[in-house]
């Protein structure tokens, strides 16, 4: 039992040393602060303790003591509020070419599918040095995908997507744990982390691959007949979606989204919620149709089959680009409005 | 505990206890007194069960097999471990106990502003926990005590509705005492007795019936919608109806947040009156404490989603939310400082109530600095949702909380039973305590850094967190003798213990006034205050040798 007994967690990912540094600093602060506090009671406790015949002396107050105790904490509490919010906009802000792995939660298991179509349950293989973008939902309850040597952490919540993304800097078998207690089996929700070297993991990627995810999109896109509506000219029913991927979409209702993965999933799964501005409400909802692991599918085949890369779209959209016209979606003349 | 709280002696004068015998005039009694006695008798009950509850968790991570008991069991037990320490002990701790015995006598009033309120409240809060035992003798809860949706309200099979009812009805309790101590405080203090001659104890509760008031009735509407959700499928919460999840956390966390401050307050005003006393001095800025209770009492409602930072929320929002949690810290910070800063010159006594108050300082600084770690945005993506926070919040609430109420009970049972504790059993219950809650939560701290998410019962994948979760069980051992010992000796002193006098500790205050037990009305004649608060510069040392006095 003691031979395995660490005191600090392994740092296996550019964002570890980020987070320890932070981590470190404020043991040391918040340590001196803590031992200021204790040496002070200590001391006047000893100091001051009753001695027969001499008396308390009464002390009002002091402002300018008050208002010194106030400033200084509140200077260093600053410190560390701008330091963590530095830290996390890094965690939360994915790079833009990272290597996009689907995540689907469930009671008690974690699905996995990377976009090369590559599948495992609880257990997830990256290589060292890329990029590792997770795109996750869930099936049933709250979920946490938790990677503590990657000091990473983010509710997999139902009915939408969240992301996480690492970039793992040690070959090695990490856990991953659920971090959201979720019934019965919560504990017994965890799994492996594999990092590879690139070559091991091309190897491993190589084996029994069922082809890219976005081909089994396609695959589904036809078999649902989606492609009857959504056609790769102007004359269908519903909007082209060649390209749509990453762009601003004006709605019906006269807002503007960003066509971004939750956007995709929504239409897909509550398509009467943002239409597409210039269309009739006559897709069906296919809540309860598809898996979720099939819209994971055609959301990866929505992207795969527009050019710009994923992220370059929100990008135009926050420097103010103008709206894409639904003009561009739509067949001239054909709808009736 | 026994309904006999004193062994009546022919000579003795007539007091709250004595006045009438019988089971009736307890139960429909509207003296506040006794109503905090009562009080005090089913928070014990209630605190019993669920440090039993507590027991069984560290047992079961002794190993890291799940082999004690199985997982659903497991579940239940830290789910109806936290309902009930929140909800039925922490919750009605202080406020329902020492301020209702308390906060009259402290402003020289004759009773709280609404007696029968305050007797029906009791009743709700019994109600309340009748209905949690029996919804935990039928098979109990499994949502964890914070009840996330969609968990609870489409995937459990567990009755979460029963105790859901009972949080909502104990709820009341909570809302109506908050009510009763802001009319009191407002309406009945004694002539003389202004806002800035009130003792920081009132101040403290007065900011904490405030958050009572204005919170509680938010987890009530949150308990019946997740009851309307899980009954009717209304779509509030549930993603596949158009609902959101997310909902469920900011209305839960809006009262469970300040919910925080319900339990530590309370503490927080008896440490500065027990170190004023002890210390024998004015307290150290009296205006920057009254007023920091009430800053943690407004700030404390507008920092909840500091709780959902990886919940799937905008990262812009807790960027506000972070920086507002430090905006709390500082008051909390201020008060610690002006604590030690009243040591400072004066006369210190080392009596059992001081030294609780010495170990709350020390674990709630613990506490409280360990939350900055949990505010600041990057830590907090790593140690959220691990024992990490377990430790913290066990750092306030038992390492804060419960010390200030184990402080407040040494101090004020001269008053309250007539009679003395033996000190030194008081002093070593009170060392045992914070050696045993060092060793059972500090390993917490460790364990939540490397990783170990809380609510696992089985870490069999992770064998190398057993050696400090076997620290933590050794610690809850400790800790567990620790808090029985003050409950055997407080039962032996009500028969064996020597006669108080009205004021053993040479204390300011007005309910050192009077005598103790008190009577029914408090005082023989209403006071007039011609003297500001802690003027122990009037007052000599606490009488170190107890004289039995003669009646």
């Amino acid at each position: 039992m003691l031979n395995n007994f660490p005191l600090w967690p392994q740092q296996a990912s550019t964002l570890a040393g980020r987070v320890d540094a932070l981590y470190i600093f404020l043991l040391i602060v918040c340590g001196m602060m803590t031992l200021l506090v204790f040496a002070f009671v200590v001391f006047f406790a000893a100091r001051f303790r009753h001695r027969p015949g001499v008396r308390a002396e009464q002390i009002e107050g002091s402002t300018a003591l008050e208002i010194t105790w106030s400033a200084i904490p509140f200077v260093i509490f600053m410190v560390i509020f701008a330091w963590g919010a530095v830290v996390y906009f890094k965690e939360r802000t994915p790079p833009a070419d990272a290597t996009e792995v689907y995540v689907v939660a469930k009671q008690w298991m974690w699905k996995l599918e990377h976009a090369e179509g590559q599948r495992e349950i609880n257990e997830l293989h990256v290589p060292v040095g890329r990029d590792v973008k997770l795109i996750m939902t869930s099936q049933d309850v709250i979920h946490s995908f938790y990677i503590p040597a990657f000091r990473i952490k983010q509710d997999v919540l139902p009915g939408r997507y969240t992301v996480e993304w690492f970039r793992a800097t040690k070959p090695g078998v990490y856990h991953l744990f659920c971090a959201e207690y979720c019934g019965t089996q919560h504990s017994g929700m965890v799994g492996d982390i594999v990092v590879q070297e690139p070559a091991q993991y091309e190897a491993w990627m190589n084996g029994g691959s069922t082809g890219p995810l976005s081909a089994s999109g396609e695959k589904i896109f036809a078999e649902l007949g989606c492609a009857t509506c959504h056609r790769n000219d102007t004359q269908g029913r519903g909007p082209n979606l060649q390209g749509v991927f990453g762009k601003p979409v004006q709605l019906e209702d006269g807002r503007t989204v960003n066509a971004d993965e939750n956007y995709l999933r929504e239409c897909i799964l509550d398509p009467g919620a943002k239409r597409v501005k210039g269309f009739q409400p006559i897709m069906p909802t296919f809540q309860g149709l598809v898996s979720e692991e099939q819209v994971n599918a055609l959301v990866a085949y929505i992207k795969s089959i527009s050019p710009a890369k994923p992220g370059e779209g929100a990008k135009t959209s926050a420097k103010g680009a103008a709206p894409l016209a639904p003009q561009e979606f739509r067949p001239n003349g054909s709808q009736v409005q | 505990m026994s309904m006999e709280i004193a062994i009546p002696k022919p000579v003795e004068r007539e007091n709250y206890l004595n006045k009438e015998y019988g089971v009736w005039s307890w139960l429909l009694t509207t003296d506040h007194k006794r109503i905090a006695l009562l009080y005090l008798i089913s928070i014990t009950f209630f605190f019993f069960i669920g440090g039993f509850f507590a027991l069984l968790i560290r047992l079961e991570l002794l190993t890291p097999a799940g082999d004690l008991v199985q997982a659903d069991t497991y579940n239940k037990l830290f789910t109806q471990h936290g309902m009930v320490m929140i909800f039925f002990f922490l919750i009605p701790s202080i406020p329902a106990v020492l301020g209702n015995f308390l906060v009259p006598m402290m402003i020289g009033a004759k009773d709280l502003a609404f007696p029968r309120i305050n007797l029906l409240s009791w009743y709700l809060y019994i109600i309340g926990g009748v209905m949690m035992l029996h919804c935990m003798l039928i098979g109990g809860v499994d949502t964890g005590w914070t009840f996330y949706a969609p968990f609870s309200t489409n995937f459990t099979n567990s009755n979460f509705i029963e105790a859901g009812l009972a949080i909502f009805v104990a709820g009341f309790s909570s809302i109506l005492t908050g009510l009763n101590f802001v009319v009191t405080i407002h309406r009945m203090r004694a002539p003389g007795l202004t806002w800035s001659r009130l003792p920081l104890f009132i101040w403290a509760h007065y900011a904490t019936s405030i958050i009572q008031l204005l919170g509680t009735p938010v987890i009530a509407v949150t308990i019946v919608l997740v009851a309307a959700e899980r009954g009717l499928h209304l779509g509030i919460f549930d993603p596949k109806l158009g609902g959101d999840p997310l909902l469920f956390q900011h209305l839960f966390w809006f009262y469970s947040h300040p919910a925080v401050y319900i339990m530590i307050l309370p503490a927080m005003g008896v440490v500065t009156e027990i170190i004023a006393c002890f210390s024998r001095k004015r307290i150290f800025g009296y205006s920057f404490v009254a007023f920091s209770s009430i800053a943690i009492a407004v700030f404390g409602f507008l920092v909840w989603a500091h709780h959902m930072f990886v919940a799937g929320m905008s990262v812009y929002a807790a960027l506000v939310f972070s920086f507002l949690s430090y905006a709390v810290a500082l008051p909390s910070a201020i008060k610690v400082f002006n604590w030690t800063a009243t040591l400072y010159k004066g006369s210190i006594h080392y009596d059992a109530p001081m030294l609780y108050a010495f170990g709350f300082l020390g674990l709630f600084t613990i506490g409280g600095l360990t939350g900055l770690f949990l505010a600041a945005l990057g830590i907090d993506v790593h140690v959220t949702d691990t024992y990490f926070v377990v430790a913290h919040f066990h750092y306030i609430m038992v390492g804060g909380a419960v010390m200030g109420y184990l402080g407040g009970m040494h101090f004020w049972w001269p008053k309250i039973s007539g009679r003395l504790y033996p000190e030194g059993w008081a002093r070593l219950a009170a060392l045992i305590v914070f050696i045993g809650f060092n060793l059972t939560f500090f390993p917490q701290f460790l364990l939540g850094y490397l990783g170990m998410p809380r609510r696992y019962y089985d870490y069999s994948h992770m064998p190398e967190f057993q050696v400090l979760n076997v620290l933590s069980t050794a610690g809850a051992t400790v800790l567990g003798v620790g808090y029985l010992l003050p409950m055997v000796y407080f039962l032996w002193s009500m028969r064996y213990g020597k006669p108080a006098s009205d004021n053993p500790w040479n204390a300011a205050g007005l309910e050192w006034k009077t005598a103790s037990p008190p009577p029914t009305f408090n005082f023989d004649e209403e006071p007039i205050v011609t003297w500001e608060a802690y003027n122990y510069e009037e007052l000599d040392a606490p009488h170190k040798q107890e004289v039995p006095v003669a009646r």
